[in-house]
């Protein structure tokens, strides 16, 4: 049997009636990274005998019957944004290349509670920033669909690993995208949940008001398991939102009779992949074909997403990175002389040029005399697209559209243009303005055979919708599959 | 004749609150541990670390507002002041400046010229930073976080006050109702409270206001007055020169009595506000209000006015026990032990203020406990102490506030009530001392003081010198 083959859920329940060992799936997937990793590069840390010390470990809590859910003993891979204890976590920064945390983020803890297998620490753009994985201090990652193309970011270690079989499942963490758009590129499901579900604790921040961990997986089913291993209630985040409905797994019923979907027609504007617009207006017939009521309408205010969501999130940035400062953890230059010149010398050796670029923005828009005109602003019209959601959400339970304009971009295509890529970000960033859950799932290819992402969006709080119209959805298309066995020219190579 | 000046003053005053932990984490807010013991994540500015606001903070903030007629700010907000410095472990401060806790309130004060009102513009919550400790002779500085954290409340005055005296008025009002509210122990040399002095003159008579300079590092009354009237005749002779006053932040040298430019309005820094993602705005409830307001303690006007219908002491006392809230409750509670307000506000004034002044301490740090007050009084009542010997207990409960039963039994202090032996020491006295025996008899009243004295010598002090007096007349009126 071709472990590397079943979901996280199917991998679980062999686990749990002891048909499979963790060592088994440990070794698989460490093979696999051995393997692969000189080609992808999904992975910033994997420390083998660490990970198989934790799988004897893990074996026996099973044995013992302390460990009982349905992820128990499935390797998993972690955003080197998200702190692991006594793991280096470096966000993909040199300016943190020897960062140990002495603390656990609450979603890790969440992930050692349902006695989940960490496996490492996975690539990202530097501090989130980027939809490439390109900006990495440790060099790109690469997409197993195709080796020439990026995985999307910044979330593209996670996605990539997921993918490549490199995981079973994965934590990315979504400010703008980042989970969704990574998993559209990479075939594979990401869910952004809606902002509080999952604590922020130990995730290092970008835009703090944004940013929100979420899972990336192999299908819906994985994703609801996923989510609801992590969504808890922490007091030590006060934007933390306790919740009752964290049954996510009940959720998953081939269902969508009457659901009311609202397709914005200004997602499918200027600007989109032919292609793309194909397979998504398709997956939402295939949607109205099991019953819901699909409808076009006009969301509005699409174009202000993309400066109001850069100006917030380089804000928050700005101030959220002076921590880094080369004085307590993390870089310091050598060869300062007096405080000015230690802090200035290691923020600009520690910080690359995406970062540096978006704590300039940041700190312009809040420096007096422009605070009003640009922040502000930003705020007001945040609020406006929240409104133009809401509105939305008293006509339709579900609002259906791409995840991105085009499929992977080649790599080294995106840096060069920073204001093309950041448009690229269009149909995922007002979600994260606005706080709502969406969720991306593969729904078909292009010529190229590169996968293309439907984005579900969802009112706050309606995780299940999303994850039961998903499901319904997935079931419809059927498999998907991963990279190797959709016959990639690359993976046959490397078989 | 030169032109006649008016001094305008304003103060920001920091205090430093009295809860057992910081103000966005529970790291404790102990005074004098090892360096960083009392730190965590989050007070030392770790990535991936979240503030979460002390409920205590909060209400301590409304308590004083409230006391100092502000109204409260309903929905309130805290925003991030970014700059750059090690002893702040974020880079910034987590403060308030859009939506502060508190506006427009006012306190009276009253001085050689009478009463007046002295606003207060707003006050709001923030954190402490660390301590950077510069060492010399390694060329290297090392920060202590542990008071990174500290919750404080900033109370900005309006520039309504004129004089020194008036600045001195209103700190020490403000520092009676902080005490009275238990929020700060308000003690200016450790720092728990720290006045920065905004000040300018301008031409008796004007309405304008001159260009002020900001004034640091202000840490006694003392100093403040001082450099209150230094900075009045520093921005006058500018002014006579003919030049201009400068609008920066100047520190004040309390040895050299002079104080030098620190950074001038040119360098200021953009410290970019914007509202803390991390902390959800705060909502207070009716409620909660209402709830805080029932739980005001009684200030010192109020406590003034009752004391003077319940207790039959002296004005004068009154004025100082009231002054402090711990010497009001340690009066209140032990004058309801032993129900004699006279004698409880004598030790307070008399041997209290005398041991207080002579320690250099301030009336917060009286150890005594009413219970023991009240022991010591009722010996004396009992006639188990003499004076001489209560006064000795007392400084002993001044210092380590010990049992006075006790502490006179172990020191042997306990007056002999054994009618006895003062009987058989008289009867020696007596014998001993023919000469004031016969002085005595022969009308020379006073002679008697010596055979007293004698006697309670051989007593060793333990006797009621009123029994000593009772025993040799009795003896010297037998022939």
């Amino acid at each position: 049997m071709d472990l590397l083959r079943l979901t996280a859920l199917e991998l679980g329940a062999g686990i749990k009636v002891g048909e499979i060992r963790v060592a088994q799936a440990a070794e698989a997937v460490l093979e696999r990274i051995e393997k692969k990793e000189p080609l992808y590069h999904c992975y910033i840390t994997v420390d083998r005998g660490a990970v198989l010390r934790q799988a004897e470990v893990l074996q026996k809590k099973l044995d013992a019957g302390e460990l009982t859910g349905p992820l128990a003993g499935v390797p998993i891979a972690v955003k080197d944004n998200i702190c692991t204890e006594g793991m280096l976590t470096t966000c993909a920064s040199r300016m943190l290349g020897n960062f140990v945390p002495m603390y656990s983020a609450e979603a890790v803890k969440c992930l050692e509670r349902a006695g989940m297998l960490i496996v490492g620490k996975t690539n990202m753009d530097e501090f989130a920033m980027g939809s490439t994985t390109e900006t990495s201090a440790y060099g790109e990652t690469r997409n197993p669909w195709d080796a020439a193309r990026v995985p999307g970011g910044s979330s593209g270690g996670s996605a990539a690993a997921v993918a490549a079989g490199e995981c079973f499942a994965a934590l990315g963490s979504d400010t703008g995208g980042s989970i969704r758009q990574p998993a559209s590129f990479c075939g594979v499901v990401g869910m952004k949940p809606t902002y509080g579900t999952v604590s922020r604790w130990g995730l290092i921040a970008y835009g703090s008001s944004l940013d929100q961990i979420g899972p990336i997986t192999r299908d819906v089913r994985d994703c609801a398991a996923l989510l609801e291993a992590i969504a808890v209630h922490d007091p030590r985040d006060s934007t933390s939102v306790e919740r009752k409905d964290r049954d996510f797994m009940g959720a998953l019923e081939e269902d969508v009779q009457g659901l009311r979907i609202g397709v914005p027609g200004d997602y499918f504007g200027e600007g989109i992949d032919p292609e793309v617009k194909a397979a998504v207006l398709k997956a939402a017939d295939v949607l109205r074909e099991r019953g819901a009521l699909v409808e076009e309408f006009d969301l509005s205010l699409v174009e202000y997403a993309v400066p109001a969501y850069y100006t917030i999130a380089s804000a928050e940035a700005s101030s959220n990175l002076e921590r880094f400062d080369g004085i307590k953890y993390g870089y310091r230059a050598p060869g300062y002389q007096g405080l000015h010149s230690l802090y200035k010398k290691s923020r600009s050796e520690g910080f690359g040029p995406e970062v540096k670029r978006r704590i300039m923005l940041g700190s312009f828009v809040l420096s007096s005399g422009y605070y009003d005109a640009y922040y502000l602003k930003a705020l007001k019209v945040k609020a406006l697209i929240k409104k133009a959601f809401d509105e939305a959400f008293s006509r339709y339970d579900i609002i259906l559209g791409p995840v991105a304009p085009t499929t992977a971009p080649r790599l080294g295509e995106s840096l060069t243009d920073p204001i093309r890529m950041y448009l690229g970000d269009i149909y995922t960033i007002s979600v994260n303005l606005a706080g709502l859950p969406a969720i991306s799932l593969p729904c078909g290819t292009d010529a190229g055979g590169l996968p293309v992402g439907l984005q579900l969006i969802g009112d706050c709080f309606q995780e299940k919708l999303l994850l039961r119209a998903a499901y319904t959805y997935e079931r419809a298309r059927g498999d998907f599959g991963l990279p190797a066995e959709n016959g990639n020219a690359l993976e046959r190579e490397g078989e | 004749m030169g032109k006649q000046y008016e001094t305008v003053i304003g103060l920001e005053v920091h205090v430093e609150l009295a809860t057992e932990t910081k103000i966005f984490c529970g790291c404790s807010t102990a005074f004098g541990g090892q360096p960083n013991t009392h730190t965590c994540p989050v007070c030392t500015g770790m990535p991936g670390a979240l503030p979460v606001l002390n409920r205590q903070v909060l209400e301590y903030a409304v308590a004083v507002g409230l006391a100092l007629n502000c109204s409260i700010t309903r929905y309130c907000k805290f925003d991030r002041k970014n700059y750059f410095y090690p002893d702040n472990p974020q880079n910034y401060q987590i403060s308030q400046l859009y939506l502060p806790i508190c506006r427009g309130g006012s306190v009276e004060i009253e001085t050689g010229e009478g009463r007046k009102s002295i606003g207060i513009h707003e006050i709001h919550m923030e954190e402490d930073a660390g301590k950077l400790i510069h060492d010399q002779w390694e060329d290297c500085s090392l920060v202590d976080y542990n008071r990174s954290g500290v919750p404080l409340l900033e109370i900005v005055s309006e520039p309504d006050m004129g004089s020194a005296e008036e600045v001195i008025a209103y700190l020490e009002k403000l520092r009676t109702i902080l005490r009275y509210l238990g929020v700060s122990d308000c003690k200016l040399q450790e720092g728990s409270m720290r006045a920065d002095v905004n000040l300018s003159v301008r031409e008796a008579g004007t309405e304008g206001l001159g260009t002020r300079t900001e004034m640091k590092n202000l840490n006694s009354f003392r100093a403040i007055s001082r450099a209150i009237r230094g900075e009045r005749e520093r921005q006058i002779s500018l002014l006579e020169e003919g030049k201009e006053v400068v609008q920066e932040t100047r520190r004040w040298d309390d040895i050299r009595e002079e104080s030098y430019a620190m950074r001038s309005k040119e360098d200021a820094r953009d410290y970019r506000y914007f509202p803390d993602p991390d902390l959800v705005p705060v909502a207070i409830s009716e409620d909660w209000l209402e709830e805080i307001r029932r739980r005001q303690p009684e200030f010192r006007t109020e406590k003034m006015a009752r004391y003077k219908k319940e207790y039959p002491i002296p004005d004068y006392d009154i004025e100082i026990i009231t002054a402090s809230k711990h010497m009001a409750d340690l009066f209140e509670e032990t004058t309801a032990l032993c129900g004699q307000p006279k004698k409880v506000s004598n030790w307070l004034m008399g041997e209290t203020l005398r041991l207080l002044k002579e320690r250099g301490m301030e009336p917060e740090d009286i150890c005594v406990s009413p219970e023991h007050l009240a022991g010591l009084i009722r010996l004396i009542d009992e006639k188990a102490v003499n004076s001489t010997a209560a006064k000795e207990i007392f400084e002993a409960m001044f210092d380590r506030d010990v049992d006075p039963e006790q502490y006179a039994e172990e020191k042997g202090l306990k007056m002999v009530s054994d009618e006895g032996a003062l009987r058989r020491a008289a009867e020696e006295v007596v014998a001993a001392n023919p000469k004031s025996v016969e002085d005595y008899r022969k009308g020379r009243e006073k002679a008697i003081g010596f055979l007293v004295g004698q006697t309670m010598k051989a007593m060793k002090g333990r006797a009621d010198p009123g029994a000593v007096n009772r025993v040799l007349k009795e003896l010297l009126s037998k022939k």
